[in-house]
């Protein structure tokens, strides 16, 4: 064994699991433990009842309808901010992480200003007879912002890495511009897109503030899950809410899991290219 | 190159895929339009509607004694979380990267986890913490120490969802440095502290500032988990986004988009603030490698 002469292993270990313990471990755990209190046919009741199973629903349907129209734009503007220079690109790329820095309250109203029946593109799009607040589509929009910058940024590094000379062999093939594209680069890109692909839809599950503003929040139709725990809390149904929120909590982990493994994949290709 | 090659054969290729002029034009164009939609439109209509009625009625409602009070309030939960929060992550990302132990990649999950789970369920778990039906609410009740529906709360909500802000800047980049430095620092006889302030800091000052600046961006504007640990009660545990909520439900839209513009200003700056570090190195280790913190091995830098 390496003798290590670093000192501070103490007091950094200390303050960290001490912190990590009192601010994330202990809360998830009395969540959990007051969920698991509720007993299997209690817990079961809640978590299937009508109204959750509902939410559940608009928040999943939501989440992917984002997801998939932030992988082709998100895999478009990593490709337009890489590929080619316009004036002004570095503003535009600065502008990519406006949906982190912006709060989710802040963009939840000005989404709806927009979007309203009364607002720049709500009034536009009734007149088409397409409505965005207060309906799914408006969840959607919700999501498609707060989770665009997680598709761009992890696919943005992997497309600056891929070597010319891979495209320059394949054009030297004779493929086209479409064949390369479709059979060496989005191959190199899979793994980055797929792990963008689930940090924004798990950022999309979860997402509350951006999405209450414009949602409606009518139960049954536009109730996302986030909101329900809420609403279970202010009527004092603390079992409930606690019940409901586990279900979150356990989509979250499973969704850590799956980033972390689609991660750890993604940084094998990069390793080697 | 080869692009002039196959040109001089007779076939002229763009030199890389996509590259051609009008696929080119049409894409940007596309990317553009659709990115003033979704990302600039909001900005703009913020600062419309904040002062659609006048510069008086902006100026009014940034007077109210509610949004003062809800602007302090927010000034002082950053001022409390953001440091404690930089001391947590420089603890953590020391002792992650300069020390071996068992665990490590388990330790390194959990400090990552608030960044998965959902701000609301954040709320309610320290609900169960802290309020009356929690593990010790009873206890703080019974000793009269308020922490739900408090400034403790809320400051400890902002905790839990900025927790990994800095310690993930810090340790894929304390990683890639290895321990060389330190090493030779303390066995030409310099104290812990001194290698510390002297050796590593200076290596780590941008990314360092890059978590703080990130972190302190999400503690002003955290909504959700603030929302159900403050109680929101008005002009004592409104933060300035619940403010925001509570204006916009009253009706008082141009108020709402007042105070939203505050927090708007301060988003524009952290990115100003953002791309300034990444100018000096920061966030760079993490773009390269998206979040290797959890995946490369930790071991492999020792020397």
């Amino acid at each position: 064994m390496k003798r290590n002469v670093l000192p501070g292993l103490r007091l950094s270990l200390g303050v960290t699991l001490f912190y990590v313990g009192l601010i994330v471990v202990l809360p998830i755990a009395a969540l959990v433990f007051k969920a698991a209190s509720l007993g299997p046919e209690d817990y079961w009741r809640i978590v299937s009842s009508a109204r959750a199973v509902a939410s559940y629903r608009v928040t999943v349907l939501s989440a992917l309808g984002a997801t998939l129209f932030n992988l082709f734009f998100g895999l478009a503007l990593a490709w337009v901010l890489t590929r080619y220079r316009f004036p002004g690109w570095r503003i535009v790329d600065a502008m990519v992480d406006l949906p982190f820095a912006l709060p989710t309250a802040v963009a939840g109203i000005a989404l709806t200003a927009l979007f309203a029946n009364n607002g720049w593109f709500g009034s536009v799009l009734s007149d088409l007879g397409i409505k965005v607040a207060y309906t799914p589509l408006g969840i959607m929009i919700a999501m498609c912002f707060t989770s665009l910058p997680f598709i761009v940024r992890t696919v943005q590094p992997v497309l600056e890495d891929i070597d010319p000379a891979l495209e320059e062999a394949a054009q030297s093939l004779g493929g086209s511009d479409w064949e390369i594209f479709r059979k060496v680069i989005l191959p190199l890109l899979t793994p980055a897109l797929l792990a963008g692909t689930s940090l924004s839809f798990a950022r999309s599950l979860g997402e509350f503030g951006a999405i209450i503003f414009i949602a409606g929040n009518q139960p049954m139709s536009t109730e996302i899950t986030a909101l329900l725990v809420f609403i279970r809390l202010e009527e004092y149904d603390y079992q409930a809410a606690a019940a409901i929120a586990s279900v979150l909590l356990l989509t979250a982990f499973v969704m850590l899991a799956v980033t972390n493994t689609l991660q750890a994949r993604a940084l094998r290709y990069t390793v080697r290219s | 190159m080869s692009a002039n090659l196959t040109s001089g054969l007779g076939r002229r290729k763009s030199p890389r895929v996509g590259d051609g002029p009008l696929f080119r034009r049409a894409l940007i164009g596309t990317v553009l339009v659709i990115g003033a939609f979704l990302i600039l439109a909001p900005l703009i209509v913020i600062g419309f509607e904040a002062f659609k009625q006048g510069w008086k009625t902006y100026s009014a409602t940034i007077a109210n004694p509610d949004t003062r009070h809800a602007i302090l309030l927010t000034v002082v939960t950053a001022l409390i979380a953001v440091p404690v929060n930089t001391v947590f992550g420089v603890a953590a990302a020391w002792a992650i990267t300069k020390f071996d132990f068992r665990g490590k990649r388990f330790l390194l999950v959990l400090i990552e986890i608030p960044f998965s789970v959902s701000p609301i369920v954040a709320g309610v778990a320290y609900l169960f913490v802290y309020g009356l039906q929690g593990i010790f609410g009873p206890y703080f009740d019974a000793h009269d120490i308020k922490i739900l529906f408090a400034l403790p709360g809320i400051i400890l909500a902002s905790m839990f969802v900025t927790a990994p802000f800095v310690a993930r800047e810090l340790i894929p980049l304390m990683q890639s440095q290895g321990r060389d430095l330190e090493e030779a620092a303390t066995s030409l006889g310099a104290s812990g502290w001194r290698t510390f302030f002297s050796v590593t800091l200076p290596n780590i000052k941008w990314a360092l500032l890059y978590g703080v600046v990130l972190c302190n961006a999400r503690v002003m504007g955290e909504f959700g988990a603030v929302s159900v640990v403050s109680g929101n009660i008005r002009g004592q545990t409104n933060t300035l986004p619940l403010h925001i909520e509570l204006l916009y439900h009253d009706y008082q839209t141009a108020g709402a988009f007042a105070s939203a513009s505050i927090l708007a200003i301060i988003a524009v700056f952290t990115i100003i603030a953002k791309v300034a570090l990444e100018r000096q190195g920061a966030g760079r280790t993490r773009k390269t490698v998206p979040r290797p913190a959890l995946a490369a091995n930790p071991a492999e830098k020792s020397s």
